[in-house]
């Protein structure tokens, strides 16, 4: 038996602890624990509040749909359409110029910062604190509710427009420019083309979200079917409340099926 | 006599397509005359609407900063904390429903449907309706505000997660099935490494807009920045009005910072 | 146009007067650094010229100041009675649509068909509304599958340009900058990106229809036995300035290296 032995191996970890995972999963846990104090959410209310519920869900069974609850329905339903309808249209319009002038590769300079600033300003803030402005400044009413789900589609497809533009290859609208096209031909055989079957999904999907704000921007006086809403809960109409909600859910679903249908339509 | 072709034509779209296309066209054309027609907004009060809004915005200023450390500030911490509260407690619930609604996990088409209809039903009802059922069953506060944004944010970080997770590509999968691994082992050695990145920027994402969506729901009793603007406009002080909408602004901002940052370094 | 009255002499002079005269044209990018130093030539109205040099030596913005794709610093380019440099943006892009331009990396708008992207060559002379609505005149969409079945590409006249190959796609080049029925036709490094085989076909094609057009041909390449093959007219650049200018069969190795500077390539 020989005397030699192979020389030590260094210990090799194949899967070495990963601290800042480890770290930051235990702070994450720690956090949790921590906020729950603060904002008072304790076992004790939970189960408090599951019993209450209950009781609650009890008195949504069933869906109230009497006549003249039905009728309600109808034109608050019909108003939150009216005021989606109307500010997907505008802000699908409006969105296209106001993204290209923020697009800093086709913009000047100074018009691009500026247009991005109005469009930073528009997504800022919540379309419902938005609608309690306009509330505030035009009266309670469509208006109001149709000028804040404008500002908010403007906020958002302006700043994917500008976002898609701006990632969009230079070449092609260099090619096109040198046939000496004016700047809007340039823009429609040149830059729409690359950008316009994202477009066409951001349309679709602001679509959906001005028909579930719809709803909403009713709560704070903005027209459409949240005023109902909001009148059902502070009377305890719960059943109706049901009502509602459900009505709601299924103009979204339609919603999202003709969003749906557009996008292959147009794409 | 033979018929004389004349020249070649060229059409971009099909007689099929422009038939559907026209029809799509004409049918929006009637939604939005329908929808100009039969919403009530005043004519006068359009026109009047920039001067009205201006005018507002005039009542905000100076901003009243002294609010701040009195009110404002202790809001600001509860709106981040239900923000951040409940966008966790959306993530670990939408993990689930999303591995029900992914086909290549559940192959059961009616467990498919029951997580689709979870998800669509939730983000189809917005924040703040959840937010009024929840102060109904838990009284108002930040319990009801939490509850309210994680219930709504399974939704969408539910559909997008599955989404990632029916993208995943199945050869990892593959393998580690024939090595015969145990499913948990599957779903974690397998799925998990590939849905991580988008599991982040989902995650991210979402509380950034939760943020937002927090700051408001106390215009319905959530606790948070929304019942200081609520209490603010209902006692007419603008200047603390426009404090609070400063400090939403400030935080939304810092909050996007943030999320870029975070992407930045871990995506 | 071309019509020749006999008491307007120097307009008959212009008209008739097809070459390119370039005086001391200058280009800094960054000041104090020129990639042209005071280029002064002249391109008569027939023949294709072919411009060698080595990379960075400012062969490509020679050419692309001609249409102003670059902006020059100094210098004066004459053609057709105007001074191509002090054109205004109207009387620019009037100028641009009689220059035919064809790009080493073909520059077709990607998502849009090949005849859509040959009928581009028409949009410096068709109004905006016809852009948009793809209805050209029909004259314009004959002439425009004469131009394809002439570079060879008649039967994909609806394919996608994304969807051709590297060979087809700049055809389709070519297509486009005849379609403009330029004056002149400059093309930037047209085989670079092309294999050997189609680089040949690709010269073939440009010398063919530049002379079947009777409009002179200035061509940027970097290869110089393809310039030998094709050109009527050698120029030499190095280092910004013109070196060589001659036929191509006075082009000897001495000038080469003149030219391209080193030893040990030429063998």
């Amino acid at each position: 038996m020989s005397d030699t032995s192979l020389p030590a191996r260094p210990q090799r970890i194949a899967f070495p602890p990963n601290w800042p995972v480890r770290i930051g999963f235990t702070a994450l846990v720690l956090y949790v624990l921590y906020a729950s104090t603060v904002l008072d959410i304790t076992w004790a209310r939970f189960l408090t509040g599951l019993e209450q519920g209950s009781r609650f869900l009890s008195r949504m069974f069933p869906p109230n749909i009497a006549a003249d609850k039905l009728a309600l329905l109808y034109t608050g339903m019909s108003e939150s359409l009216q005021i989606a309808i109307i500010a997907t249209a505008v802000g699908v319009l409006l969105s296209l110029p106001l993204g290209l002038a923020a697009a800093r590769n086709l913009a000047p300079a100074p018009l691009a910062w500026a247009s991005r600033g109005l469009i930073v300003a528009f997504r800022t803030f919540h379309p419902v604190i938005v609608a309690i402005l306009f509330v505030k400044a035009v009266g309670f009413g469509a208006l109001a509710g149709m000028l804040a789900l404008v500002v908010a589609s403007l906020g958002f497809l302006s700043k994917l427009v500008a976002e898609a533009v701006e990632e969009m290859s230079m070449r092609q609208v260099e090619a096109v420019r040198a046939t000496g096209a004016s700047f809007l031909a340039v823009v429609i055989m040149a830059v729409l083309p690359q950008v316009m079957a994202r477009f066409i999904g951001f349309s679709a999907y602001q679509l959906d979200s001005n028909l579930r704000n719809s709803a909403l921007v009713g709560l704070v006086g903005g027209g459409g079917i949240g005023a109902t809403l909001f009148t059902a809960f502070q009377r305890f109409d719960y059943d109706f409340v049901l009502t509602i909600v459900l009505a709601i859910i299924g103009v979204v679903m339609v919603g999202e099926i003709v969003s749906g249908f557009m996008r292959r339509l147009f794409q | 006599m033979t018929a004389i072709s004349g020249p070649r034509q060229w059409h971009r779209f099909s007689l099929t397509e422009r038939i559907m296309r026209s029809a799509f066209y004409l049918m929006a054309l009637l939604a939005i005359v329908w929808s100009i027609r039969s919403i009530e907004i005043i004519p006068e009060f359009l026109y009047d609407a920039p001067q009205q809004t201006a005018d507002l915005f005039a009542r905000m200023w100076p901003i009243d900063w002294a609010w701040y450390p009195k009110v404002v500030h202790a809001a600001l911490l509860e709106t981040l904390h239900t923000a951040t509260l409940g966008t966790v407690l959306a993530v670990l619930v939408a993990s689930l429903v999303a591995l029900l609604v992914a086909r290549n996990i559940t192959s059961s088409v009616v467990l498919n449907a029951i997580g689709r209809f979870i998800l669509v039903a939730t983000r189809s009802v917005h924040a703040m309706v959840w937010a009024l059922f929840f102060v109904a069953v838990f009284g108002p506060g930040a319990l009801a505000g939490t509850l309210a944004i994680a219930v709504h944010s399974i939704g969408f970080t539910g559909k997008f997660l599955s989404e990632a997770i029916e993208e995943a590509k199945s050869g990892p999968i593959e393998a580690l099935t024939a090595a015969g691994a145990p499913p948990l082992a599957i779903l974690l050695k397998g799925y998990w490494p590939q849905v991580k990145p988008a599991f982040l920027s989902i995650a991210t994402f979402r509380w950034d807009i939760n943020v937002r969506e927090s700051a408001v729901l106390g215009l319905v009793g959530g606790g948070g920045l929304g019942m200081a603007l609520d209490t603010a406009m209902s006692n007419l002080y603008w200047d603390q009005a426009g404090l609070v909408l400063f400090v939403i602004f400030a935080i939304v901002i810092a909050v996007e910072i943030v999320t870029a940052w975070i992407r930045g370094r871990i995506i | 146009m071309e019509a020749a009255t006999a008491g307007n002499p120097s307009a008959t002079d212009r008209s008739s007067d097809r070459s390119l005269r370039i005086h001391h044209l200058r280009k800094e990018y960054r000041a104090g650094e020129p990639v042209l130093r005071d280029v002064s030539l002249t391109v008569e109205g027939r023949g294709l010229t072919a411009i060698i040099g080595p990379s960075g030596t400012g062969k490509s913005t020679l050419v692309r100041c001609i249409n102003r794709l670059v902006e020059p610093t100094s210098g004066e380019i004459l053609f057709r009675g105007q001074d191509l440099v002090r054109l205004s943006s109207r009387e620019l892009r009037a100028a641009r649509r009689r220059i035919g331009m064809i790009f080493q990396e073909y520059n077709l708008v990607e998502r849009l068909s090949v005849i859509e992207n040959v009928l581009c060559g028409r949009l410096g002379y068709v109004p905006v509304w016809r852009a948009w609505l793809r209805r050209f005149p029909t004259a314009d969409v004959a002439r425009a599958f004469e131009l394809l079945d002439a570079v060879g590409l008649g039967d994909l006249a609806t394919q996608r340009a994304d969807q051709l190959s590297g060979g087809q796609r700049q055809r389709v080049g070519i297509a486009r900058a005849l379609m403009q029925e330029p004056d002149l036709l400059l093309a930037d490094e047209p085989t670079s990106s092309l294999d050997p085989k189609t680089s040949v076909e690709i010269m073939e094609l440009i010398a063919r229809r530049a002379s079947a057009s009777g409009i002179p041909a200035l061509v940027n390449i970097h290869n110089v036995e393809l310039a030998r093959r094709y050109a009527d007219r050698i120029i030499g650049m190095s280092k910004g300035s013109i070196v060589f200018d001659g036929p191509p069969q006075t082009l000897e190795d001495s000038h080469l290296l003149a030219i391209y500077g080193g030893e040990g390539w030429l063998e």
